[in-house]
């Protein structure tokens, strides 16, 4: 019985989804201002960690360290509408990928379980 | 938490703090410079405890065997005792054979070391002068085919080091050298791929270097290589790039004046900006940038909007104005 993080292909699949992810994030001028991008390898780990998580791979994510880690994007106006074009652009990623459908809806389930501690609720 | 010995005194550290940091926050004044284990300007000799593996990832085997590491990349797991790396352990004396002046503010320097350096084109050294300033320097030639280390220093007004190399340091005389360190080369995996090269003022150095050995390797695809200065006077390599443009057909290089418009031959405005309008896709591409950090960052982020992937983009940004 393979995991949801084998069956969408391991570490591999985190490396060619991040890359498509993050870049519809940086094209999005909804978004794009909560996302330091001076140092764009650091924020590129980011974005993969999350995705590792999404994927359901191994991580090390707890819900306080989501509310921590975006509570100064919170106080910035972080809020649902920027909550919801992440995960669009998540869905959208896996979609270009070919991922199943099925697939698709575990990843969207676990990153939409995020979504009271990522705005601090 | 753990303590950092040095120098016989205890420093405390605290939870999640680098050994670099700790030592800072406590007035330790021990050399760094990028903080982010590139430059190795920061490297330390371990007397007694244990380091990190993350510290020692890209130290060479001699060092990690000598206990050598990156404090700026060390959280440490329990006490240590740490000094100033030996001399002679990291350090290896080179002669300046040759010295020319390419342009009125930039300056070749040919070194020679006393004992073989083994370096990737593109890579870079740290320099130490008999006053102790260290500085790191790309190097702009080619291990297979020059003789001599090559780097490329501009005379910039606050920097002491560049006076000292291009008023003081003369051929016969001896530097110390430390390296080479860097990512920022050549891979010949995929010869077919286009390559963008992206260098303003002396950043070109290392571009020159990566350059030659793509075409020393047999890359075939194309190779777009973009010097941005401000003034004609500055493109210090001209005619050379315009010679070894017109021996490989697929070697093109575009000389980028971003004062005043510099007539026929050149292109007006910022290399980065034309390089990016004159190439909007980069799927694919391998991208090398090099120069100022502002730049290198911007362009870092534009050059993967437009496709190209985060490993395909190297950069190697100055760390000290005075590069």
């Amino acid at each position: 019985m393979s995991t949801l993080f084998e069956k969408l292909g391991g570490e591999g699949a985190v490396d060619a989804a991040v890359d498509i992810f993050y870049r519809k994030v940086l094209a999005d001028d909804s978004i794009n201002h909560f996302f330091e991008t001076t140092d764009m390898a650091a924020q590129h780990a980011k974005q993969k960690s999350f995705l590792t998580m999404a994927f359901g791979g191994p991580n090390n994510y707890t819900g306080t360290d989501m509310r921590t880690a975006h509570a100064p994007l919170v106080a910035k106006g972080l809020n649902e509408d920027h909550f919801n074009a992440v995960a669009g652009h998540l869905q959208s990623t896996l979609e270009e990928l070919n991922v199943p459908a099925d697939l698709i809806g575990e990843v969207m389930a676990i990153a939409g379980s995020t979504k009271d501690d990522v705005l601090g609720r | 938490m753990p303590e950092i010995i040095y120098k016989g005194k205890a420093y405390p550290g605290e939870q999640d703090e680098t050994v670099l940091d700790t030592l800072c926050r406590h007035d330790v004044h021990v050399p760094f410079s990028c903080r982010a284990g590139n430059c190795h300007t920061c490297m330390l000799h371990c007397l007694e405890g244990e380091v990190t593996t993350a510290s020692q990832d890209n130290l060479k085997p001699a060092l990690k065997l000598l206990n050598y590491f990156l404090p700026c990349q060390c959280v440490p797991t329990g006490d240590l005792e740490v000094d100033l790396p030996d001399e002679e352990d990291v350090y290896v004396s080179a002669r300046l054979v040759e010295k020319q002046q390419l342009s009125p503010s930039v300056w070749r320097f040919s070194l020679e070391a006393a004992v073989p350096v083994f370096y990737h084109a593109g890579q870079f050294l740290n320099l130490k002068n008999d006053q102790g300033w260290v500085r790191s320097y790309s190097l702009a030639s080619l291990p297979t085919e020059d003789e001599a280390m090559e780097i490329q220093v501009k005379r910039m007004p606050d920097g002491e080091m560049s006076h000292w190399l291009i008023d003081e340091f003369s051929p016969g005389m001896h530097i110390e050298i430390e390296g080479p360190h860097g990512h920022c080369l050549y891979t010949n995996d995929s010869p077919q791929r286009s390559i963008l090269c992206i260098g303003t003022s002396t950043g070109l150095a290392p571009l020159i270097g990566i350059v030659r050995d793509a075409l020393h390797q047999g890359h075939s695809g194309d190779i777009h290589l973009y010097h941005g200065v401000r003034t004609r006077e500055e493109l210090y390599l001209h005619e050379s790039l315009k010679d070894m443009a017109a021996q490989h057909d697929n070697l093109h290089y575009h000389a980028c004046v971003s004062g005043d418009d510099a007539g026929e031959g050149f292109k007006h405005g910022r290399a980065s900006e034309l390089a990016l309008e004159e190439h909007p896709d980069l799927k694919g591409w391998q991208v090398f940038l090099c120069g100022a950090p502002e730049m290198v960052q911007k362009t870092r982020m534009k050059a993967y909007l437009a496709g190209a992937t985060m490993n395909d983009i190297s950069a190697d940004a100055f760390t000290t104005p005075e590069h």
